[in-house]
């Protein structure tokens, strides 16, 4: 057999199939990556502030809007946690004379994918039509976002099922563990609460609340259009112009400011009796968005717990059989997130598995450093297939979206390949440790106490802390 | 509209569909193998599943973890086990498409000397896990249990879901294992789909270069069964919730089998989104439901529609059946409006627009081919897909809610608060599930 070239394939004339030869004594290394250009952003903005940002990608005849509001769950003021997602969730409500139903039947009638998503600094309102409905489909985007009805029996019927929603919520161990988790880690910080908030604080709600949270969060001067699809720029502007062109700030509400951290307890279970998995967290306040390690950090939790071949994936379901699987994400926001593993373990292996996570946690922190291997490994995982993030127009959307909300430059899907291309193992363990703190990371196990309970008390984490399940 | 294509078959009976779209540097390598669920005995359920595990654990000539060397190369991958047919993709920057093509082929015809009983018990463990996760500590989780063994009997393959039974998956013996994959994981049994940044000359010499030489095994007899229902089967279970939930199911036609389509825009109508007549109804006007939703969920040889609302707190669940089976029977004798027909059609064409957007994973392009190839035989099959939607009418989509969604065969599913039985559909009788 001749050596292949480095693509694995036999050189042949132009016009015939190459023809590869096969070899099963080793893998095929990959050929040059073939070139591939960022989405172009094209930059307006209207008088009124709201900022039109488009792409053009005309692959498939669709086009697909997002706008985003700088302003979400952690704009919640104090005492009225979940009034920012409900107030989302009132704008597409109807408008003007329009109810509920018909603003739903109008965007029926597009045949358009809609969605509202809330996160703790922004809000989304996405479109997604043909490319022949962009005009109608802008015109009830702007009707949802900036003329919303906003009437009370709306208001009454739509709090209802929130609180119904609550309710459920309650039945889900892995919910539970996330919010109870967040209210352990930040307490009263404007990150301490999950968006859709708490019975109390819904109940409390009027109608008024969210006509003044709408005029003083959701307002131009802190909204972007984003357009991703069979479109061109000019055209996206001067239809964003006629839609959006009446909306006017109100009376502005101040960014969310950084306040004071809890200090959890070290282990915490809420007993759900009979559970057959331990529904687990374990984590802290970490980092801002902002900060200069952002790609070390990425890569660091890639081969930590961002992966199906991370350590702790491959310890806890690869190599002990506990869980259908594991990981861990730095969630990055503008003020500092929280690290957080999370794993749901069969009932019988809850210590284990604690004990083996907070071991993974700790170890790539120093004592067990990144190996060559796995650092190439996460390197090219993270950078090889970058390019498959921009495929689709939404893709395209939601990518940029993270432009509009972190103030990225234009430039920074072309930085990324290099920046993570260039962490060394060092700058692994120095970043991890120097935002990482076994010391302080605090576990919350949502499972049954009578059958944990003994395994907890010797994993010398102190005694676990009972929290009673509708305490948050 | 449509999805283009070239398909060859080559010799050892393995099909190959080439598409290109150099939108993005990438390929989509997406394997099918007909078999799921439905290839399954009574007693030996999970099977098709657990095996899907084990075909990430290692082949004869890389004889490690699948992961490693895809994620190295960049490439995103994934597999999923049904009642019909399983299915493997990677989605592999274009420079790795041979990387791909070689981890697959070798795992299709040399897995068996690399399957060890040690990665056997580990996925088996890793599988009793998704299960507990999935369905045992899930609210509602049982429910697909409880309804697919009352809508179809003993012996039917739809009787099981595709994760199986606690108890079988405990059972099956690692030489089980070898006489499923030596049954079902052969060419004559599987379709490649390669999508994407391609050049299809030498996508299919580099598919032959790997597949060809691979040994074909015996063709796999479909498999026929016959469903019916002659009754209201009404049936609860308590479970920790908060709210209780009402399932009602028929039998209805198979995946594009004639009916099918219009019950897929039926449903719609009934209970998709905000301009459903049930949203309205129960959610919007009376109040009494939290949710509601509806699907025509096709398979290969059965289909069933199935209508699911879970009631407000206060109200019980027979409140909610006389009002789902009253807008049924409203909509098999009153005509559709003109708008909510248009609705459908448009909303049809959409899907199948955004369907067209990516190469890869869970129905992208090259997993449609496949379906299309493998449930049909005709990977072309994409714009008469659509036709069947742009063709239903008022009258037809009456017609298979007369004929389908009768109020007197089909199954009615309560799921209650433990110790709140009186909020269970009138007339049900306790049903056991694990």
């Amino acid at each position: 057999m001749s050596a292949p070239d480095a693509a694995g394939l036999d050189t042949s004339p132009s016009g015939v199939a190459r023809v590869p030869v096969v070899d099963r004594s080793r893998l095929p290394e990959p050929g040059p990556a073939r070139p591939f250009a960022f989405p172009a952003i094209e930059k307006s903005t209207l008088p009124n502030g709201v900022r039109v940002w488009t792409v053009r990608h005309a692959q498939v005849p669709i086009i697909s809007f997002d706008l985003l509001v700088r302003r979400g769950a952690s704009a919640d003021p104090p005492g009225k946690d979940g009034l920012a997602a409900l107030t989302a969730d009132m704008l597409d409500e109807g408008t003007g004379d329009r109810s509920a139903i018909a603003m739903h039947e109008a965007l029926a009638r597009l045949g358009a994918q809609f969605d509202t998503d809330i996160g703790s600094d922004a809000t989304s309102v996405s479109v997604t039509v043909l490319a022949r409905f962009a005009r109608p489909a802008l015109t009830l985007l702007a009707d949802v976002v900036a003329r919303p009805a906003l009437r009370d029996d709306d208001f009454a019927r739509v709090r209802q099922l929130r609180l119904h929603r609550l309710t459920q919520l309650r039945d889900m161990p892995g919910v539970v563990a996330d919010r109870a988790f967040l209210k352990l880690l930040y307490g009263p910080h404007p990150y301490g609460h999950s968006p859709i908030g708490s019975e109390s604080t819904l109940a409390a709600m009027t109608v008024d609340d969210v006509r003044a949270f709408h005029a003083a969060a959701v307002r131009p001067s802190v909204a972007t259009l984003i357009a991703v699809g069979d479109c061109d720029h000019r055209t996206v502007v001067e239809l964003a112009a006629e839609a959006f062109g009446d909306w006017r700030d109100g009376s502005a509400d101040a960014a969310t400011t950084d306040g004071a951290v809890p200090t959890a307890a070290a282990l915490n279970i809420i007993p759900r009796p009979k559970a057959p998995q331990s529904e687990l967290r374990i984590g802290h306040v970490a980092v801002p968005r902002d900060t200069p390690d952002y790609h070390a950090l990425v890569l660091a939790n890639t081969i930590l717990g961002g992966q199906f071949v991370s350590r702790i994936n491959l310890n806890l379901r690869e190599d002990k059989g506990f869980t259908y699987g594991a990981r861990t994400a730095f969630e990055f926001r503008r003020l500092p997130g929280p690290f957080v593993l999370q794993v749901s373990v069969q009932t019988t292996a809850t210590a284990r598995a604690i004990e083996e996570s907070i071991g993974e946690i700790a170890g790539i922190r120093g004592p067990r450093p990144v190996t060559a291997e796995e650092l190439a490994l996460g390197i090219a995982a993270l950078t090889r297939g970058y390019a498959r993030n921009f495929e689709t127009a939404e893709q395209i959307a939601r990518a940029v979206m993270q432009l509009a909300m972190f103030d990225l430059p234009d430039d920074y899907f072309a930085q990324f390949v290099p920046a993570v291309s260039g962490v060394a193992a060092e700058d692994i363990s120095r970043v991890m440790a120097r935002h990482i703190d076994p010391a302080r990371l605090t576990t919350l196990v949502v499972g049954d106490l009578d059958v944990v309970g003994a395994d907890l008390g010797a994993l010398g984490l102190g005694d676990a802390v009972v929290l009673p399940s509708d305490a948050f | 509209m449509t999805l283009s294509f070239t398909k060859h078959t080559l010799a050892n009976g393995l099909d190959v569909l080439l598409h290109e779209d150099h939108t993005c540097p990438i390929v989509a390598v997406n394997l099918w193998y007909h078999v799921g669920s439905k290839n399954e005995r009574p007693g030996h359920t999970g099977f098709a599943h657990l095996f899907e595990h084990l075909m990430f654990e290692g082949s004869q000539h890389h004889d490690r973890g699948y992961f490693q060397p895809l994620q190295g190369a960049g490439a995103t991958l994934n597999g999923s086990t049904n009642a019909d047919r399983t299915n493997y993709w990677e989605v592999v920057p274009s420079n790795a498409l041979e990387l791909a093509l070689w981890m697959e082929s070798d795992r299709m015809g040399y897995l068996l000397p690399a399957l060890t009983e040690a990665k056997f018990s580990n996925q088996r463990d890793v599988v009793l896990n998704e299960r507990r996760q999935n369905y045992e500590n899930r609210p509602y989780g049982l429910a697909p249990m409880a309804l697919l063994s009352a809508l179809f009997h003993d012996d039917h393959p739809y009787h099981w879901t595709t994760i199986g039974e606690v108890a079988d998956l405990h059972a099956v013996r690692l030489d089980e294992v070898q006489a499923f994959f030596r049954r079902y994981y052969h060419p004559a049994n599987a379709s490649l789909a390669l999508a994407g940044d391609i050049d299809v000359d030498d996508a299919l010499a580099m598919a032959r270069a790997y597949f060809e030489d691979l040994e074909s095994g015996d063709r796999v007899d479909p498999v026929d069964a016959a469903a019916s229902l002659t009754g209201d089967t009404r049936i609860y279970f308590e479970d920790r919730i908060e709210l209780p939930r009402l399932y009602l199911a028929w039998l209805t036609p198979a995946m594009f089998a004639p009916g099918d389509a219009d019950l897929d825009l039926g449903t719609d109508l009934l209970a998709n989104g905000k301009t459903s007549r049930l949203y309205k109804r129960l959610v919007f006007d009376e109040r009494i439901a939290t949710d509601v939703s509806a699907a025509q969920n096709s398979r290969e040889i059965a289909g069933y529609t199935q209508i699911t609302a879970t009631a407000a707190p206060g109200h019980a669940l027979g409140k909610l059946e006389a009002a789902i089976v009253d807008e049924v029977q409203r909509l098999a004798t009153e005509s559709p409006t003109d708008d909510e027909m248009e609705r459908g059609r448009v909303q049809a064409e959409s899907q199948f627009v955004f369907r067209l957007q990516t190469v890869g994973g869970f129905g992208g392009k090259s997993d449609q081919l496949n379906a299309y190839n493998v449930f049909l035989g005709d990977p072309g099959y994409f714009d008469r897909d659509l036709d069947r939607y742009q063709s239903v009418t008022a009258a037809s989509l009456q017609e298979a809610v007369r004929r389908y969604l009768a109020p007197s065969c089909r199954v009615t599913l309560s799921i209650v608060p433990h110790g709140r039985v009186e909020l269970a559909a009138p007339g049900s009788q306790r049903t056991e599930v694990s």
